[in-house]
């Protein structure tokens, strides 16, 4: 039988009468990095708060390494590591003393907590930062140090809210290069939610697309991206029409569009499909003055599934509305 | 060592912790009850004897001024929670696998340790200023001491529990705290009073841990050691209970 770190059965939380999480059904398997994408307030973090037990569903249910997130709470925090969208660590401690609380209270034994903080922090590159003050570290540092402090208690999952938001690129490249190990090195199931697509992509085996609180869309990136049909090659050119012809009795493609001056047609691995096309235009006498291949992101999925792009929140009055009263009802 | 208890510990030394390492906080808590004790106290004390007050006055206000250095020094430990809740440290405890009673507990107790030292450095300040310190009766003192500043750290979290906003503190340090401390008998006699005040002041919880202070080192008060010492008690597990109670309703 097949192991799974989440299950969730038509998981609802309210918020009044909004409904943040709206029966999401979903299973994570051990080992994978999962993703939830999706606008702020789409619902990631309600969704990942009723899985670390933080607030409790309304209805339906869920359960993390096998336990129950109502009935066993202890248990389920117990085997998770949890990194927070906003810091939650006490800046005025060392970094040492902020792992040492949680390894405490987490049932690390003494004897084994200096050991496994001086591992956690190797994991994430600050062996040598243990000493200081937590108040004195950039943002990138907190975060990985927070990462370090959801390892402690070597959980068999970590939940990752936004973890490299607010990051610079290349501080976010390099947490991205630690969560991979923690996943290849150390088999932990990660669950994180993210509005960068190029994150989820690069980084995810699975994501989730939410929106408005429901999943709308599943799978591994190159599934999604590939659900949409393939890539698109734009063709200028000053003979479309007849390129158009070219192209279909070949075989090569379908649903080519000529408009003044160049041709869209869709396929299924544009780059092999390029030389074809340049080839065939060449040995015809058209002449092409530039190619280019667009191929489908997350956020063409999002964007077919919703209507919208991911990056609007907020540009709508509705859209912001919507997770104003969420805060306010949250409170 | 059983995991409850170490999360009381480590909740307890996280507050010394991070009391010795601001001294800054230490100074400046102890500054304001300082002038009391050392402007107020010295300036009136050859000029007015009150009706109902025994002793000089700077010996009248001496037990006064501990009461105000526990209340405050206590209060700001326990609404300090609500600070936790903005710079996001109260996530992590509260979803750590430990009882909620735990992180009270030991939150509780570290706040009472350190307004305890609070107390006994104003104690020392004011034998410095020639106040007389009945010696033999540190240790129940000290009790009391402890026993009124872990009721001030309760009702602290139980606010704190309830309250998420930092714009509240003003507010409450204006209407709740400082009322309280001069309606405690601190600064003057309540017995003679006009009634108003002096019903107020018998609700005001803080009146009974001054009084008893006060016998326990100058050796007069103006109710029973025992009526003051069993109003302490009960307030302290009523604030206790309270902040137990709304710090396990919090929702993250």
């Amino acid at each position: 039988m097949m192991a799974y770190a989440i299950e969730t059965d038509n998981l609802v939380r309210k918020f009044g009468e909004l409904r943040a999480v709206d029966s999401v059904s979903l299973k994570v398997s051990e080992g994978e990095i999962f993703g939830l994408l999706g606008p702020n307030g789409a619902g990631k973090t309600t969704f990942i708060s009723m899985l670390v037990t933080m607030r409790k569903p309304t209805s339906g249910s869920a359960s993390v390494n096998g336990s129950d997130v109502v009935r066993e709470p202890g248990k389920v925090r117990q085997g998770i590591g949890i990194v927070f969208q906003d810091p939650s660590l006490d800046e005025e401690l060392t970094a040492y003393e902020n792992l040492e609380l949680h390894a405490a209270m987490y049932g690390v034994e003494g004897s084994e907590r200096e050991k496994r903080i001086g591992e956690v922090m190797r994991i994430v590159g600050l062996e040598d930062k243990l000493r200081d003050i937590v108040k004195t570290f950039s943002g990138g540092m907190r975060r990985r140090l927070e990462i370090a402090r959801g390892l402690l208690h070597y959980p068999k999952v970590l939940f990752l809210d936004e973890p490299t938001l607010g990051l610079d690129p290349q501080t976010r490249n390099a947490l991205w290069g630690y969560i991979r190990k923690l996943k290849e090195e150390h088999g932990i199931t990660i669950v994180m939610t993210t509005h960068y697509m190029e994150e989820a992509d690069s980084l995810c085996d699975r994501v989730a697309i939410i929106d408005h609180g429901k999943i709308i869309a599943l799978g591994a990136p190159e599934a999604l991206k590939s659900s949409l049909g393939g890539d698109t090659i734009t063709v200028m050119t000053n003979e479309p029409d007849r390129l158009k012809k070219l192209v279909e009795k070949k075989g090569m493609v379908e649903c080519a569009q000529p408009h003044d001056g160049k041709l869209t047609f869709c396929v299924a691995s544009g780059e092999k499909q390029i030389p074809a096309v340049v080839n065939l235009a060449r040995d015809s006498g058209i002449s092409i003055t530039s190619v280019s291949l667009h191929r489908p992101t997350l956020d063409d999925v999002f964007l077919h599934y919703t209507g919208k792009t991911i990056r609007e929140e907020g540009a709508s009055s509705m859209e912001s509305m919507r997770m104003r009263r969420m805060a306010r009802l949250r409170r | 060592m059983n995991r409850e208890l170490t999360a009381v510990y480590f909740m307890w030394k996280r507050e010394m912790t991070r009391f010795f390492r601001s001294r800054s906080r230490i100074l400046g808590s102890l500054g304001f009850p300082f002038f009391f004790l050392a402007v107020l106290g010295t300036g009136l004390n050859g000029a007015i004897s009150l009706p109902g007050m025994q002793g000089d006055y700077l010996g009248f206000i001496a037990p006064g001024v501990l009461g105000m250095v526990l209340l405050t020094g206590s209060i700001f430990s326990g609404i300090i929670v609500i600070m936790d809740r903005q710079f996001g440290f109260l996530k992590e405890t509260l979803i750590a696998p430990v009882s909620r009673l735990s992180i009270v507990v030991g939150k509780s107790l570290g706040g009472m340790t350190t307004a305890v030292i609070q107390g006994l450095i104003m104690l020392l300040i004011a034998m410095l200023l020639g106040v007389q310190v009945e010696w033999s009766n540190i240790l129940p003192a000290v009790l009391l001491m402890a026993a009124i500043s872990l009721s001030f750290v309760s009702l602290g979290i139980a606010i704190a529990s309830v309250i998420e906003d930092i714009h509240g503190f003003q507010l409450l340090m204006n209407f709740f705290v400082f009322p309280m401390f001069f309606l405690s008998g601190a600064l003057f006699p309540i017995n003679n009073a006009p009634p108003l005040v002096r019903f107020f002041s018998y609700i005001d919880p803080l009146t009974y841990g001054v009084d008893g202070l006060r016998f326990l080192l100058s050796g007069h008060s103006s109710l029973p050691i025992a009526a003051s010492v069993t109003v302490v008690l009960a307030f302290f597990a009523l604030a206790t209970f309270l902040a137990a109670y709304l710090f396990s309703k919090i929702e993250g």
